[in-house]
């Protein structure tokens, strides 16, 4: 059993050894502190074979102190104060910087109040082994013990206790070197006090102390040199603030009141648009708006003042001398704001965000303004804010801003969340349960941001479940793009048919109570198929052709008529208008609608009867249309097949059934459609397509990825598709000026291509003409290297993000000259054929019933502002579903790419090396693709490089000699995936291995 | 406390002004935020002289900071009839904790639910201690005054009142000692402070160390099951140290009442002989 004393604690030490005080806390409460000391005499020194302190630790400085400083030959030990750690923290955690050390508890406290990052590492130099540091209690050690003196600063008060505790020492250890008898008086080692400050070492010179500055000190040690490069240059200059006199302080300009943002905007002096932020610089962000070709560069925290990702701001432009062009380094908020503070930072004036602020102006400053003014954009700064977009964010807690990570701790800290997504700041809040939070994704939303907090401030809404797990992942990957994923509800599956899966297209005639059969034409007879993906349950189309006596081929697409089951305006309807499309996840699907409808009534199954909505063509051999035709149907589907097996079909020489026949006419007649759109210019882009391989259903690992193919039978929907939506968007054009429901793609502005033609034109020497996206598509089509395949489609990913995406209108909306589709070079374009997982098809589907006059047109499609607004939604569900499938592949491959990290070290191989290319470069990294995975990646070089921004290049020192990279050059990465330390998040880390091994700087 | 004063020591306290969670509960040292080791209880001082006007017997007992007396009138005869048992006495006890106590400012009535559970727990912690069969039809009243809390409320009531009923020359079975234990991390601590206490789990135990009996165990945090034997054996142990100390101030103030009792005749002030003070 241990034993158990009472602390004795004399009445008449009460001045040192208890306070009682008021204190007023932020809220303006004031509140009654009591604290008490129990000083001890047994508080060790921790000198090794000193007499009077006697410890079991092991780790004990040596008796005679370090013997290698030139300044001392009698032995040494150091005694630092605060600043020391806090400005010189490289220098001490240097390997070679290893004289026997004391740290006294006043120093270690003070450094914790300060930052406790820092003090997280300085606790963590304490355990390691080939550091000799011993912490000095001299707090509780009766002889060092001080209290504050009426008028002296917090500042000055631990001051002098540092210099008491090194006097306490100098005499302790005297005391304990006395000679035993006979033998020879050796001389005391000494204790030398380091400061930075001034005064400190005048006081301390005085009362018999030795003291130097770090500078000083380190200039006499053996590795000098090395050493004196770790000083950071603020310690030589920088006199410890004092942290008592610190008031609030605003860190942000005010904004204006509304009402001078609103009559601003309408002047034309004020702009207002959509904030968005750098993903790769966190001091950066723009905000598109329609007075200027190129959107307004917002530089540094100040200008952007306190806008979030999404918010509608307000932007005051600068004179254009101020213009600059953005910043071509990576700046990574976790790195920059490492040492920040939880607890304190932002809201006093300390040093720490002193250092901070200069590191940002540092980075700013450095965006050169010696760049070509055809990349100038117009600067501007936010003045106001129209509306936060403010929402739930997927966040982790930032490990090290924790206080206490021990999960028994009840009390309440201040800490940091770091949200997933890169394009949001890191948000405060306080919480009692960080510990438990800790490895958790957890749901963050943001109360508010103040002027004179750094960080926006938060509260904890809930978790989600354990970092890296599915369930997890699955949940936040929804939540952060804002996918509506909850099950159905009653009034929805109310809205169903009453039959369920019985349900089943009524015979015609007297018995089809329900009037199905009323304008409907039979098709049942038609040979009808479906090419679909493997594995796909919704079939939403399906097809035939047949040969006319006549010589033309009649053509058909069927697709699910939707309409049927989801009439306008029930909760099933507005349901689905409100989720605006069905989400595809790896190993997920976000259905729009019920899936009983999805993948079974309105899945055009084969061999069962069906609703449709079928156009069919009349098309000369040449494909060009004769007529059109759009009518209801039933159709009864003859076979379902994947693009594999239809494939097969078709090529398979001694198949001449109807089916194939059927194929290899469509095929025919695709493959004119093609190049007869190819012809008027439409785009052949390239956007990165993996698949996933799941181990099974069940486990659903990933095992590998590997890129989609394309066959013959793809392009062969494809093309049917686009002719349907095309004709389908030509008819409700015509009947519903004012109302139809379209898709555009706006032409990209020339501007956006710019930089993309300079760094062909610098690097490959191809140039890109923009005139039109036909003379793009001959341009594109150009660009070929014959030693690199890959060139070209790299290009194409690269030219396709310069465009804008396409979007839903209504005509009546938009001048008819701006109707035009881009990318597929038509002048009309619609949806319609996939409405059972969009919905603005079923918008068409019910347009175009009208338009041929099978049933009423709801009232609602009639209005304007209301098929504005329900486009409005769909637009934004549609970005964010497509976001949210990006991301689902991203964890996957990530997960993948674990997996074989891990078979790769089990076969021995060191990693995961593939094929990339360069397709950006920056001051201090450079952008690649990795083709065969289709994930981005970046490179960052700690170390300094070359960086040519004229020409696109960056020079890094090689084994031998500097090895030039330039965009679109190959190289072989490393891909590795690690755990950030602090966020918890997996993030796919990728190094050079050729043509230089990054892994070194 | 004047308005200048106050004024004075709320500048005077800035160094402090945002540390609370910045205060280490256990260091790598072995030393808890006070400078005490982990199985060190605080200061302890008693104080058995007279208190207040007739009273019986009282106590006023410190644990650190944290300050209660209790006052002990009794066996009276008992003045209701509701409460009058015709076979023991009736034990009542008050508790009122000063307003300026605590370290928010706050008054707390005499129906104050927090109140009401802590003389709950006293008294069933004392009934079965005290004799009370001695006394039928009579009443004990126990009125106890928090003065100052600095952790350890029920632990410093427990004690006092032990030290006031005895002073009060009321016969019980055994002394009760309590002492609070806690648990940081895996480490346990004995006797916390506020501080301590509103970060740790923790559990106060009531023991009477002749037979060894646990009269009260109170535990209003989590605890996990796999620690709370071992603390709750800690704070059994430390509640006999604590009884070490209760007794030898029992004997100390007998012993000066015996002596002014033998020096009758002298001039004497009359109640306040054995007064400390002096």
């Amino acid at each position: 059993m241990v034993e158990i004393t009472i602390r004795k604690r004399p009445q008449t030490e009460a001045v040192i050894t208890q306070r009682k005080f008021f204190k007023k806390t932020a809220r303006g409460k004031v509140v009654k502190v009591l604290r008490e000391r129990y000083l001890r005499d047994d508080v060790a020194c921790g000198i090794e074979g000193c007499r009077e302190c006697s410890t079991e630790i092991s780790r004990l400085l040596p008796l005679s102190g370090s013997l290698e400083h030139d300044l001392f030959p009698n032995g040494h030990y150091i005694l630092p104060d605060t600043n020391v750690f806090l400005a010189q923290m490289d220098l001490i955690e240097s390997s070679l910087f290893n004289p026997p050390m004391i740290l006294l508890q006043t120093v270690l406290e003070e450094v914790r109040h300060r930052s406790l990052p820092l003090y997280n590492r300085l606790k963590a130099l304490t355990k390691s082994e080939d550091k000799q540091i011993w912490v000095f209690y001299n707090e509780y050690r009766s002889e060092t013990a001080i209290v504050r003196e009426e008028n002296e600063t917090p500042n000055d008060r631990n001051d002098r206790g540092i210099r008491t505790a090194a006097a306490w020492y100098n005499t302790h250890i005297s005391l304990t070197h006395t000679p035993v008898r006979g033998q020879k008086q050796m001389p005391h080692p000494t204790v030398v006090l380091i400061t930075e400050d001034a005064a400190n070492r005048q006081k301390a010179e005085k009362s018999g102390i030795v003291s130097v500055s770090v500078r000083r000190y380190v200039e006499t040690m053996k590795d000098a040199n090395v050493l004196l490069d770790l000083l950071s240059a603020e310690g030589s200059h920088n006199i410890e603030p004092t942290k008592a006199a610190a008031g609030r302080q605003a860190l942000y300009p005010d904004y204006l009141p509304t009402p001078t943002l609103i009559a601003g905007v309408k002047a034309g002096e004020l702009h207002q648009g959509h904030f968005n932020p750098n993903q790769y610089n966190y001091l950066e962000g723009s905000v598109p708006v329609p007075a200027f070709d190129k959107p307004i560069l917002l530089v540094g925290r100040e200008n952007m003042n306190r806008a979030v990702q999404g918010d509608i701001v307000v932007i005051e432009v600068f004179p254009e001398k101020d213009w600059k062009a953005p910043a071509d380094e990576v700046v990574d908020q976790e790195a920059m704001q490492k040492n920040d503070d939880a607890e304190d930072s932002g809201e006093e004036g300390d040093e720490n965000d002193e250092e901070v602020f200069s590191k940002e102006s540092r980075v700013l400053s450095g965006s050169s303004n010696q760049k070509p003014p055809s990349e100038r954009q117009p600067t501007g700064r936010i003045v106001g804010i129209i509306k936060r977009n403010w929402r739930a964010y997927v966040c982790h807690i930032d490990s090290t801003s924790l206080t206490s990570t021990l999960t028994t701790s009840l009390s309440t800290q201040t800490v940091f969340a770091t949200p997933v997504s890169r394009l949001l700041p890191r948000i405060r809040l306080r919480t009692r349960q960080a510990p438990t939070l800790l490895n958790q994704k957890i749901l963050v939303t943001i109360d508010r941001w103040d002027s004179t907090s750094r960080y926006p401030e938060g509260h904890f809404v809930r978790a989600l479940g354990q970092v890296e797990s599915k369930e997890a992942e699955q949940e936040s990957l929804l939540l952060e793009f804002e996918v509506p994923y909850r099950p159905f509800g009653k009034a929805i599956l109310d809205c169903l048919p009453p039959e369920g899966e019985q349900w089943v297209v009524p015979p015609k005639g007297e018995f089809d109570l329900q009037n199905i059969w009323r304008d409907r034409d039979d098709l049942r007879d038609v040979i009808v198929c479906s090419i679909d993906p493997p594995g796909c349950q919704d079939i939403d189309d399906a097809l035939h052709a047949k040969l006319l006596p006549n010589g033309n081929i009649e053509a058909g697409v069927h697709i699910a008529d939707v309409s049927h089951f989801v009439l306008p305006d029930n909760p099933m309807d507005s349901e689905a208008a409100a989720r605006g499309t069905t989400v595809y996840l790896v190993d997920n699907r976000i259905d729009m609608l019920p899936s009983l409808l999805g993948t079974n009534l309105c899945s055009l199954r084969p061999f069962v009867e069906r609703l449709a909505f079928s156009s069919i063509w009349e098309l000369t051999a040449d494909a060009e249309i004769v007529s059109v035709r759009f009518t209801k149907s039933v159709i009864k589907s003859k076979a379902a097949f994947t693009y594999e097996e239809a494939q097969i079909r078709k090529d398979d020489p001694n198949l001449h059934d109807e089916l194939t026949n059927s194929i290899r006419l469509l095929n025919s007649l695709a493959i004119k459609l093609k190049a007869k759109r190819m012809a008027a210019g439409a785009l052949n882009l390239a956007s990165p397509e993996v698949k996933i391989h799941l181990d099974s259903a069940e486990s659903s690992d990933p095992i590998d990825v590997e890129q989609k193919e394309l066959r013959e039978t793809n392009s062969l929907v494809e093309e049917f598709m686009l002719l349907a939506n095309i004709s389908v968007a030509r008819k409700i054009e015509e009947s519903f000026p004012q109302t139809a429901v379209l898709r555009r793609h706006l032409p990209p502005p020339k501007t956006n291509f710019e930089k993309l033609q300079d760094i062909l034109r610098k690097t490959k020497g191809f140039s890109l003409d923009v005139s039109s996206s036909g003379a793009l598509a001959a341009s594109l089509d150009e660009c070929v290297d014959a030693r690199e395949p890959a060139f070209n489609t790299l290009v194409r990913i690269m030219a396709t993000r310069c465009m804008l995406s396409a979007e839903y209108f209504s005509s009546g909306s938009v001048a008819k000259d701006t109707f035009g589709h881009y990318g597929l070079a038509s002048e009309i374009y619609t949806h319609f054929t996939s409405p059972i997982r969009r919905y603005a098809d079923v918008l068409v589907h019910r347009q175009l019933s009208a338009a041929i006059g099978s049933t009423p047109l709801h009232a609602t499609l009639h209005s304007k502002s209301h098929v504005e607004r329900v486009l409005d939604v769909v637009n934004r569900r549609h970005r964010m579903a497509q976001m949210a499938g990006r991301a689902s592949v991203e964890f996957y491959v990530g997960l993948a790419l674990k997996a074989r990290g891990e078979q790769a070290r089990a076969r021995g191989e060191p990693d995961v090396r593939e094929d990339a290319y360069v397709i950006r470069t920056f001051r201090n990294g450079v952008g690649v693709f990795v083709s065969k995975l289709g994930i981005e990646g970046l490179v960052t070089f700690k170390r300094e490089t070359q960086f040519d921004a004229e020409n696109y290049t960056i020079t890094v020192p090689g084994a031998k000699e500097e090895v030039k990279i330039s965009v679109f050059d190959k190289v072989v990465v490393r891909i590795e995936v690690e755990k950030d330390k602090n966020t918890q998040r997996g993030k796919v880390k990728m190094t050079l291995v050729e043509p230089v091994d990054s892994s070194a700087f | 406390m004047s308005a200048d004063r106050l004024l004075l020591t709320l500048s005077d306290s800035s160094d402090s002004s945002d540390g609370h969670s910045r205060i280490e509960i256990l260091n790598t040292g072995g030393y808890r935020s006070d400078g005490r080791r982990q199985y060190e209880l605080r200061t302890i001082s008693i104080d058995l002289s007279p208190q207040g006007s007739g009273a019986d017997g009282s106590a006023s007992l410190t644990h650190g900071l944290t300050q209660v007396n209790v006052c002990v009138f009794g066996p009276r005869e008992a003045k209701m009839r509701s409460q009058t048992y015709h076979d023991r006495a009736n034990v009542n006890i008050e508790v009122a904790i000063a307003a300026f106590s605590a370290s928010e400012r706050r008054k707390r009535g005499r129906g104050d639910k927090r109140i009401l559970e802590l003389s709950q727990t006293l008294k069933s912690t004392f009934e079965p201690v005290i004799q009370t069969s001695l006394y039928p039809r009579s009443q004990i009243d126990i009125y106890i005054q928090v003065l100052q809390q600095d952790g350890g409320l029920l632990q410093a009531c427990v004690n006092a009142t032990t030290l006031a009923l005895a002073n009060a020359g009321i016969p019980t079975y055994d002394f009760v000692c309590a002492v609070t234990g806690g648990v940081h991390s895996t480490s346990p601590l004995l006797d916390l402070t506020l501080l301590e206490e509103n970060d740790l789990p923790n559990v106060t135990v009531a023991v009477m160390p002749r037979s060894g009996k646990i009269t009260l165990v109170s535990m209003e945090t989590r605890l996990h099951v796999d620690r709370f034997e071992e603390i709750f054996r800690l704070a059994g142990e430390a509640g006999k140290v604590i009884h070490r100390e209760m007794r030898k101030a029992v004997k100390d103030r007998t012993e000066q009442l015996v002596a002014s009792m033998q020096s009758v005749g002298r001039p004497s002030t009359g109640a306040d002989v054995g007064d400390n003070e002096y």
